[in-house]
């Protein structure tokens, strides 16, 4: 008999931590190779993680709400002696990739918005960033837990994270260590600037990583921190609610991006009775092409806007002070799902026609609904567009999607009365919102930038103009 | 028109394209690879493997002529020496014939399709083949770019009659009477020594200042010793112009002077580039980072489900990076967690002496920012290469002054091409020059150098 651990694995790009969502298993269960054990969510998915042995379930290391970092043991399993498997204390699950845990289903409220004409993808959230950005998921994760009050409560002890302790080889110098021990790292998703290497010339030894994962071990056992509970009257608490998964990774994001940015907000009127008749008229000729919503066609304006407001379509990393530029326009598409705000990311929207758009923009909201959205489709965009369409007031202040410098939302259409120099005539009006990171986009660029929107969606015919 | 559809779509059956096909294979995707000419791409049909026949074709052949001549250092003597060059190609061919149909069997044992034809990019997800058969649209979940790369040209001497890549003179059924080699990088000098050896005339007309320019002198000079040696003219800081078929000459400028360099055949060696034009890759548009596709340390492109390995994606053109990017990107598509995190890819000229660098030079690693010491040992303090009647060339040992860190090797030295596998193998385990040399070395071997180098670096040489 062998005891055999199967151990969190990276889950995916940069992420150093993973809320266990679900552990499917009880000590005692008997499990095949494959089988699911538990699903944790980071802040872009739930991944299902299985089983790499088989056998009998004899420890579990989390439950459900506690923060484990990537490489701590989930589960230990006592294999068959009879299936002769050489015992492997530290082997990896290795599935990550796996499918991720596939929820309910939309609820009809969803799905009748999303058939609804309505402008944009609908949405019941107020306007804001989500989940996302690697660097980001990495500063906030570690950063409100205890801050928010229903956390304190129910603070689970947390390992380590990797990420919090200071480097012991400067950014961009070079890690020491064998193939095998890179491999290690790799797998358990830690970092090896963060590993002391006590081996000649500095380079990590097995036995260093040994210790690293050691040294998260004891931190585990020790109590967790705040126990109290929050200072309200009991009597007049009917429920309480732990903030756990999507919704704490949204709650940590919108309040660092809120707190980090300082936002101005532009508002402005935009007449898009031309741009709805022109949407209508596509619509009516599409065959068997995807249904346009007005979504592609402010992707369109925008990828014409970034031709004179480059700037506006930028991923700043305040850390390194640094900001990127790309010729590409990837569109972060603010997304309601049961579990909270998402945003996928529509790709290369400067190399699509509408009707892709619309497709691509359609299986990406079905795959974040779904909870199958990929990593990488959650990550990377330059600029985010939201839009709480029918529900949507006449104007919103939108949270920037930390590390992007610009997000655009899009309010309420509705017929006004509009004078045209000689008669009120009715007008199909829309307000966009557009807010902008002051400290990279100063207010004349937010200006140009809004004007630009505001003159494509009032004439599309130059959304498509070459020049 | 018929539809297919797969996980993992490889265009090019090199060695990046089928070393990822058949790891992808064995990782249980659906995988289909296209090749529009013979499963193992330039370095089995065109490339490292037929170079490297005729290099060993060409030194037995030397070795022979030598003793016919009465030059064997060791008494050994020979009537006469004759080559038959077109029984040597079909030896050669031979050799590809059962590398490329080895590597046809393991895409099979792997489960992966072979599809012989063009391969045309629709989109991200969509590519149509021109097959024998007819036109065939896949669609696939993952495209990975492995086409590889071709000769770049030079506009006065086009390929086609006289002037040859190195396809065509991997191919020459007849040693010709002389031979130009435009461009002194190791492709060049590798056929160029072999048809020297064969009998040819050969001159080398390289435009920087010496052959190997990547290189740094100390390096390219025994090479260039041995050339000489041979009978190799060497032209530097010489630029090719034009060539006259009919009286076999090739005018050469260097400076204001022009001169007439022997020439029935030409060989044009400047350089290989990415093929990346005329199937349709065009339209999507990736990122490139100079002439190449940009990747990141997972082999993406910058669209998502599109990869990107070998010689499309930059320096060094080399079928052993090919593989190892070939594996990884099989590995990722597969949702493993690997990356790229080679400390060193290893080079080899298979010239005479061969030459090896591995990690960096000592003026890369001074430039990195590194206290730098360099330690080398001379061939001719090795036993074993006095027994092989070579002591030209030399190991180099670059190291960090305080840790003894081993960042570089290189070395010149007939044979020397052997040692390619411990130094790589050095530097990736990050070893120092003290467990170099405390590791046993076998006597007598080329690879004491390398102990001894080691020694040196410590200021405990014994044989020097
Ligand atoms: C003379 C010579 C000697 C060399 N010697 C060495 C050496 O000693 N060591 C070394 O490491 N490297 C050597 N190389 C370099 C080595 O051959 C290349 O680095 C290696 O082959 C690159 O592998 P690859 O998979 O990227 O591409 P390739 O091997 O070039 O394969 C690409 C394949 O893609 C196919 N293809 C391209 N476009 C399409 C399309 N649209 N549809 C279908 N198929 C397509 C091509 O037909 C080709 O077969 C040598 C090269 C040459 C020319």
């Amino acid at each position: 008999m062998a005891i055999k651990t199967i151990r969190l694995p990276d889950v995916g790009e940069g992420v150093t931590e993973a809320e266990v969502a679900e552990i499917l298993v009880k000590i005692g269960d008997f499990v095949r190779e494959d089988d699911p054990i538990a699903a944790v969510m980071t802040d872009k998915a739930t991944v299902e993680i299985t089983s790499a042995y088989g056998g009998t379930v004899v420890w579990i290391g989390g439950e459900v709400g506690k923060t484990l970092a990537i490489g701590s043991d989930l589960i230990r399993i006592e294999d068959d002696a009879s299936k002769g498997g050489t015992p492997e204390m530290h082997a990896t699950a290795d599935s990550a990739g796996a499918p991720p845990v596939a929820s309910a289903p939309p609820d009809d409220a969803l799905q009748q918005e999303a058939e609804n004409e309505a402008p944009a993808q609908a949405e019941a959230e107020p306007p804001a960033a989500a989940a996302h950005g690697a660097q980001a998921a990495i500063a906030s994760a570690v950063a409100d837990a205890n801050s928010l009050s229903a956390d304190k409560s129910h603070a689970a002890p947390r390992m380590p994270d990797p990420m919090r302790v200071a480097p012991v080889r400067p950014e961009g110098a070079a890690v020491l260590a064998s193939p095998a021990v890179r491999q290690r790292a790799r797998e358990a998703g830690i970092d090896l600037r963060r590993v002391a290497g006590t081996g000649p010339a500095g380079r990590i030894t097995h036995s260093d990583l040994d210790q690293w994962f050691d040294d998260g071990r004891q931190q585990e056992i020790r109590p967790g921190r705040g126990t109290a509970s929050p200072s309200q009257p009991s009597e007049e608490i009917v429920e309480t609610v732990k903030v756990t998964g999507l919704r704490r990774m949204i709650a940590r994001r919108m309040s660092e991006a809120n707190a980090a940015i300082p936002h101005i907000t532009v508002v402005e009127e935009v007449d898009v009775t031309e741009i709805e008749a022109l949407r209508a008229r596509l619509n009516e000729t599409r065959g068997d092409k995807p249904k346009l919503t007005l979504l592609p066609l402010v992707a369109a304006a925008l990828v014409k806007a970034r031709e004179t407001s480059p700037k506006v379509f930028a991923r700043y990393d305040d850390e390194a002070d640094q900001v990127f530029y790309s010729s590409a326009v990837h569109i972060g598409i603010a997304t309601m799902t049961d579990g909270g705000l998402m945003v996928p990311v529509l790709r290369h929207a400067q190399d699509r026609s509408l009707f892709d758009m619309a497709g691509e923009i359609t299986r990406l909201s079905d795959a974040c609904r779904s909870n199958k959205a990929k990593r990488e489709e959650l990550s990377g965009s330059t600029i985010t567009i939201t839009s709480l369409g029918p529900l949507g007031a006449i104007a919103t202040t939108p949270i920037i999607n930390k590390p992007e410098v610009a997000i655009l939302g899009i309010n309420r259409m509705a017929m006004r009365p509009s004078w045209n120099g000689s008669a009120f005539v009715p007008r199909m009006m829309m307000n966009i919102s557009a807010s902008f990171d002051h400290r990279i986009i100063d207010g004349f660029d937010a200006a140009v930038f809004v004007q630009k929107m505001k003159t494509l969606l009032e004439t599309p015919a130059l959304i498509f103009m070459k020049d | 028109m018929t539809d297919l559809s797969c996980d993992v779509l490889v265009i090019g059956a090199g060695p990046g394209g089928y070393v990822a096909a058949i790891r992808a294979g064995q990782l249980g995707q659906k995988t289909i690879i296209v090749e529009k000419q013979a499963v193992g791409g330039t370095c089995l049909n065109i490339g490292c493997i037929p170079s490297k026949a005729l290099i060993h074709a060409a030194d037995e052949f030397h070795c022979v002529k030598e003793a016919a001549a009465g030059h064997s250092r060791l008494g050994i003597s020979a009537q006469s020496a004759a080559i038959d060059l077109s029984r040597t190609m079909s030896w050669k061919d031979g050799i590809v014939r059962q590398l490329t149909g080895g590597v046809a069997g393991l895409l099979r044992k792997a489960g992966v399709d072979v599809m012989t034809g063009m391969a045309t990019v629709l989109d991200g997800k969509t590519v149509q083949v021109e097959t024998g058969e007819g036109s065939v649209r896949i669609a696939c979940q993952n495209l990975v770019i492995a086409t590889g790369s071709t000769p770049v040209t030079v506009p006065a001497l086009p390929f086609g009659g006289d002037i040859l890549s190195s396809t065509e003179a991997l191919a020459l059924t007849e040693v010709p009477e002389s031979l130009a080699v435009v461009g002194g990088g190791y492709i060049g000098l590798e056929i160029g020594t072999a048809f020297a050896k064969l009998g040819a005339r050969v001159s080398i007309i390289e435009a920087k200042p010496h052959i190997l320019p990547h290189y740094d002198e100390d390096l390219s000079k025994p090479i260039s010793a041995r050339l000489k040696a041979l009978g190799v003219s060497l032209s530097f800081d010489s630029v090719a112009q034009a060539h006259d078929p009919q009286r076999g000459l090739l005018s050469v400028r260097k400076g204001d002077a022009v001169e007439q360099v022997p020439a029935e055949k030409v060989l044009v060696t400047v350089g290989r580039k990415p093929a990346l034009q005329g199937f349709g890759l065009e339209s999507l548009g990736l990122d490139m980072q100079g002439p190449f596709l940009r990747i990141n340390d997972r082999c993406q492109t910058s669209m998502r489900g599109v990869y990107a390995i070998g010689d499309v994606t930059g320096e060094p053109m080399l079928a052993h990076r090919a593989m190892a990017q070939g594996e990884l990107v099989a590995d990722v598509i597969a949702g493993h967690p690997a990356r790229w995190d080679k400390r060193v890819i290893p080079a080899v000229c298979f010239t005479d002496p061969e030459v090896v660098v591995v990690g960096m030079l000592p003026a890369q690693a001074k430039a990195a920012g590194h206290q730098v010491e360099v330690a080398s040992y001379p061939m001719r303090a090795n036993g074993r290469a006095l027994t092989l009647e070579r002591s030209d060339g030399f190991v180099r040992i670059v190291h960090e002054a305080k840790s003894g860190l081993v960042l570089g090797f290189q070395a010149v030295g007939a044979g020397c091409a052997e040692l390619v596998g411990e130094f790589g193998l050095a530097v990736e385990m990050c070893a120092t020059v003290t467990d170099l040399a405390a590791t046993i070395h076998a006597h007598p071997t080329l690879s004491e150098t390398l102990q001894e180098v080691a020694l040196s670096a410590l200021g405990k040489a014994l044989h020097a």
